[in-house]
């Protein structure tokens, strides 16, 4: 039974020719541990090594090699279970998951298959319709295996074990996902949530998260259709369009009068398509039983105690805290926190400051310019202080809103202090009446037919606060062109 | 003087330790007495070199004061014990040219301490099987022979090379491995002592695993003095393996002579299996009126599981092994024969690189955790083992500090005899031995006395979890009052 039942939202459904389809995915998240060394052997996890450079003894199955838990990837999992809101088992049980494969030195994989080390928990992902709940089912430890190079020579294949043994958590989510936008959002907060821990960098590219997505589909309010497993989508990108293409392509086989196999799909981002990898049939006999080599996994609860009182504030909770403590919007506090560095970033440029002001500042400004340039918040050329002095300079009325635009790029592109620059090129707003006044009598004489029209149509004042700004080049406080131009003209 | 190759451990070092020969004297000794032994096929490397360098350099440290507990005692390792720039083929095919970089911690242990390695010794195939017959180097024979016959023997297994060798004083003493009574059984047939300490008690690391919740070094020996040295050099804490105990080695020389008064000793009565010849069973009375001669109370027990031992440790252990040896693939070390694509050079290497009892015993582990097949044998042989170590706490929650049985169901049998179409009736062999393993218990295997053709027969003791020191003293009993079974003809000379 499906515990988080949600009833169908008709703007999620697929249109087919028979009617709406409603898409059912779960999701099997692998996500590499942050640790220096692998989970029971002592080589180093450093990406890019030369080919063979981070493998031990026991990382080539070498006679007579034994594994031994590192201590460090256990409490990355429990580190993990507990920012999942999940149950730790303090017991666990390490099995041997039997296959032959050259990149799989044992010729089995370590892994946890009846008892794993976190239990249920669950996801709390925002959508723009409301905040939907996912359950994860479990959280289990898990060995990497070597990688096979098939482009190398005309006639080998050649292994690279540097990644064999590096721990995974492999992360199980119900099928409680209904669209590829919900599947996206959940892997994205679960990434961020990962990247809070300091579990996993979460890096897709270097495949250090990856995904297995289980699609199904049904017409709304039936039980569950046949699912296929999309093996290995290796961004948040191709996992919607997998699932796009898999719904789609699950929808046209039923509404042809045919059935959904049950199989192992891989998808193909250069056509758009998944295809089949391995039937049912195919499927391996792993022969799981528990590893007579590891003892079953114990801990206490002070152990896990002693974990949660040092887990670092979260994005739910943050997110709540600048909702309440700096008045944000929602919105605004979900973009903030999204990323760890970029909330403590926000929250250096808020300190002392408006909060509301710093985050339109650095959403709107900041982020844009950022994203135009695709970097991100750790390769910013701008600093909170810098920001903060950007923003200073608004709240204190020595720049107008407009000229901060101007300020920030010459920040960006050029850097500096940002009160120097505007002292240096003369960008202090014009809050001198008098030099304003002149300016304002100088558009009224010039434009006496424009002024015979605001009178009868007062929408026209855009019109002379728009020339006395230009004659001004800008630095003239809106506010104070507003008042003189009203009190000028009569209106 | 004897010959320098006839002393224990216990004399060697006394007689190195006064300076009457010197460790390098009595390595060639040895040296010397294994070039004729080729028959015995017990070695299948030897390191004279290594073996004379090591000697010297005992020389060098006795010369300092600074002698180990072994120092410049010359020993024969069981192939399957890893050892550094030393062969290490576990009598297989498959690994018939690897050379490892790296030692055994058991291993490691004995060098430390100053023994000196004479070379690597015979066994079966990844020590599957109770004759050695399954060695891919063929199998060793028995030094012992019945009266009046000339047809060689097996020396059991499978550390068979290493019983052989011990009793036909061609090395001090060996370390050999026991995972279902390959240490008791080739002792039981030679006339040497083994023991199969505790699980946990020796570090598996860098030994080739066979079955790794049953598999534990422990060394055979011609005296049960001489196993007790050898044990507290092997034993210890190691943490490479998870699964080694991280506690105190103690002194097993110290309980070799210590009174047994008062001990209470248990008969199990279901050992008295069906078809028990009266030759064994008589000496298994015999033993048990020597323990109460030295003031042990000898009482009946029951071990009402004994009988599920034996299949579910065919189960438990060839699961185990199925597993084990996947990395045997022919991919990074070891033989390869090539293929069209990986699957055919897989299947062939596995097929021309293991032998037919190995490959028969990865069938049955890999049929047995099968999907629908699990549940009926692997989880269930569990359960049994669970109840085979109750059976035992039991027994000695009531009080009993030992069990006594036979070692083995019968001498010595002749080579090729049991290596016929039916492998459960080289299984039988391990009825009385597989036990301990299931429950984790040490054993010592002790000689008592000589079957009516003139082979030697041994009695078991099994002991509480870490508790080899009762069965030292235990087995010094038998010792003295049986006597020691020295090899009484030396045909291979």
């Amino acid at each position: 039974m499906n515990m988080h039942a949600r009833p169908a939202d008709p703007k999620k459904l697929i249109k087919g020719a028979t009617g709406d389809w409603e898409v059912v995915i779960g999701m099997e998240i692998h996500a590499q541990v942050t640790s220096n060394s692998k989970l029971f052997s002592g080589a180093s996890t450093a990406f890019g090594g030369e080919p063979n450079s981070h493998v031990s003894l026991v990382d080539a199955a070498m006679p007579g090699m034994l594994p031994v838990i590192n201590e460090e990837c256990v409490k990355q999992a429990v580190r993990t279970g507990l920012g999942l809101k999940a149950g730790i088992n303090l017991k666990s049980v390490f099995d041997r998951k039997n296959y032959f494969y050259p990149d799989l030195p044992q010729g089995y994989q370590i892994s946890q298959y009846k008892s794993p080390i976190v239990g249920e928990g669950v996801v709390l992902v925002d959508m723009p319709e409301g905040t939907i709940e996912i359950g994860i089912e479990r959280l289990h430890l898990e060995q990497d295996a070597g990688k096979s190079i098939h482009d190398q020579h005309p006639a080998l294949s050649l292994v690279d074990l540097n990644r064999s043994g590096v721990a995974l958590m492999e992360i199980v989510s119900r099928p409680d996902l209904r669209s590829s936008d919900e599947a996206k959002a959940y892997v994205t907060k679960l990434r961020s949530i990962l990247r809070y821990l300091g579990t996993c960098d979460g890096d897709m590219e270097k495949g250090n998260l990856r995904a297995d997505v289980n699609v199904s589909v049904r017409k709304p309010g039936d039980d569950f259709g046949t699912r296929c497993e999309i093996k290995n989508v290796n961004s948040i990108r191709f996992i919607g369009q997998a699932i796009e293409a898999e719904a789609r392509r699950q929808i046209g086989i039923i509404e042809d009068g045919g059935t959904i196999d049950q199989e192992t799909r891989l998808f193909d981002p250069n056509k758009g398509e998944t295809r089949s990898m391995r039937s049912k049939e195919e499927a391996h006999d792993y022969r799981y039983f528990p590893d007579p080599d590891l003892l079953p996994l114990e801990f206490d609860q002070a152990f896990v105690d002693e974990l949660a009182a040092h887990l670092p504030e979260l994005p739910d909770e943050k997110k709540a805290r600048f909702i309440s403590a700096y008045g944000l919007s929602a919105y605004d506090a979900d973009v903030l926190v999204a990323e760890k560095d970029t909330a403590a970033y926000y929250e250096e440029v808020a300190k002392g400051r408006d909060a509301k002001a710093a985050a339109n500042f650095v959403i709107n400004e900041l982020f844009g310019r950022l994203n135009k340039e695709g970097r991100d918040i750790e390769t910013s050329p701008v600093s909170p202080a810098q920001i903060g002095a950007i923003v200073d300079l608004i709240a204190d009325g020595t720049i107008s809103g407009k000229i901060a635009k101007d300020l920030f790029e010459i920040v960006f592109t050029e850097g500096g202090d940002p009160r120097a620059i505007v002292e240096e090129r003369g960008m202090k707003q014009v809050t001198d009446t008098g030099a304003i006044e002149a300016a304002v009598d100088a558009i009224i004489k010039a434009n006496p037919d424009k002024v015979e029209q605001v009178k009868a149509k007062p929408t026209m004042l855009g019109w002379f606060v728009g020339q006395v700004m230009k004659q001004t080049g800008g630095k003239a406080n809106p506010q104070a062109v507003n008042e003189l131009l009203k009190g000028k003209l009569g209106i | 003087m004897s010959k320098l190759t006839d002393l224990t451990i216990t004399a060697a070092r006394e007689g190195l330790a006064q300076g009457r020969f010197s460790a390098l004297e009595l390595t060639d000794a040895y040296l010397s007495a294994i070039e004729p032994a080729g028959d015995l096929n017990a070695y299948v490397l030897t390191t004279p070199e290594k073996a004379r360098a090591m000697a010297q350099a005992s020389d060098a440290r006795i010369a300092k004061g600074e002698a180990g507990p072994l120092e410049g005692i010359p020993l024969g390792i069981k192939d399957m014990f890893a050892t550094e720039g030393v062969r290490s083929t576990a009598c297989s095919n498959i690994l018939k040219n690897f050379v490892p970089t790296y030692e055994s911690t058991v291993t490691a242990h004995l060098w430390r301490d100053g023994a000196v390695l004479l070379g690597k010794l015979n066994q079966d195939e990844f020590a599957m099987g109770s004759s050695t017959e399954s060695s891919a180097f063929g199998p060793a024979v028995n030094p012992w022979r019945r009266n009046g016959s000339s047809q060689p023997l097996v020396p059991g297994g499978s550390s068979g090379g290493s019983a052989a060798a011990v009793a036909a004083h061609i090395c001090a003493g060996a370390a050999g491995t026991d995972t279902g009574g390959s240490i008791r059984q080739p002792a039981a047939f030679t006339g040497t002592v083994g023991i199969k300490p505790t699980y946990g008690r020796c570090s598996r690391w860098g030994i080739i695993a066979y079955a790794s919740s049953l598999d534990q070094a422990g060394p055979i020996a011609r005296s049960v003095n001489d196993a007790a040295i050898l044990l507290r050099s092997m034993a210890g804490h190691d943490p490479k393996d998870s699964t080694c105990a991280d506690r105190p080695v103690p002194h097993y020389e110290d309980a070799v002579g210590r009174s047994v008064k008062g001990m209470r000793i248990g008969i199990p009565k279901e050992y008295r299996v069906d078809g028990m010849s009266a030759e064994i069973a008589s000496l298994w009375e015999q033993g048990a009126q020597w323990l109460r001669e030295a003031g042990a109370e000898v009482v009946e027990i029951s071990l009402p599981h004994t009988k599920y031992a034996l299949p579910s440790y065919y189960i438990v252990a060839l699961a185990e092994a199925s597993s084990n040896l996947a990395r045997y693939d022919g991919v990074r070390y070891g033989e390869r024969v090539p293929g069209r694509d990986i699957v055919e050079m897989y299947e062939k290497t596995r097929a021309s690189g293991f032998g037919a009892e190995v490959r028969r015993r990865i069938m049955i582990g890999t049929y047995v955790l099968s999907a629908g097949y699990y549940d009926a044998y692997y989880l269930k042989a569990q359960k049994v083992r669970t109840l085979i170590k109750r059976d035992f706490e039991e027994a000695f929650a009531a009080g009993v500090d030992a069990v006594l049985a036979p070692a083995t169901p019968s001498a010595a049998f002749g080579i090729g005899e049991k290596s016929g179409a039916d492998p459960v009736e080289m299984y039988l062999q391990d009825v009385f031995t597989v036990t301990l393993n299931m429950a984790g218990l040490p054993g010592i295997a002790v000689p008592a006395g000589l079957s009516s053709e003139g082979l030697p027969l041994g009695l078991q003791l099994i002991g509480r979890p870490f508790d080899e020191e009762t069965l030292f003293s235990l087995g010094q009993v038998l010792e003295d009052s049986a006597g020691r079974f020295p090899c009484p003809d030396r045909w291979w000379e």
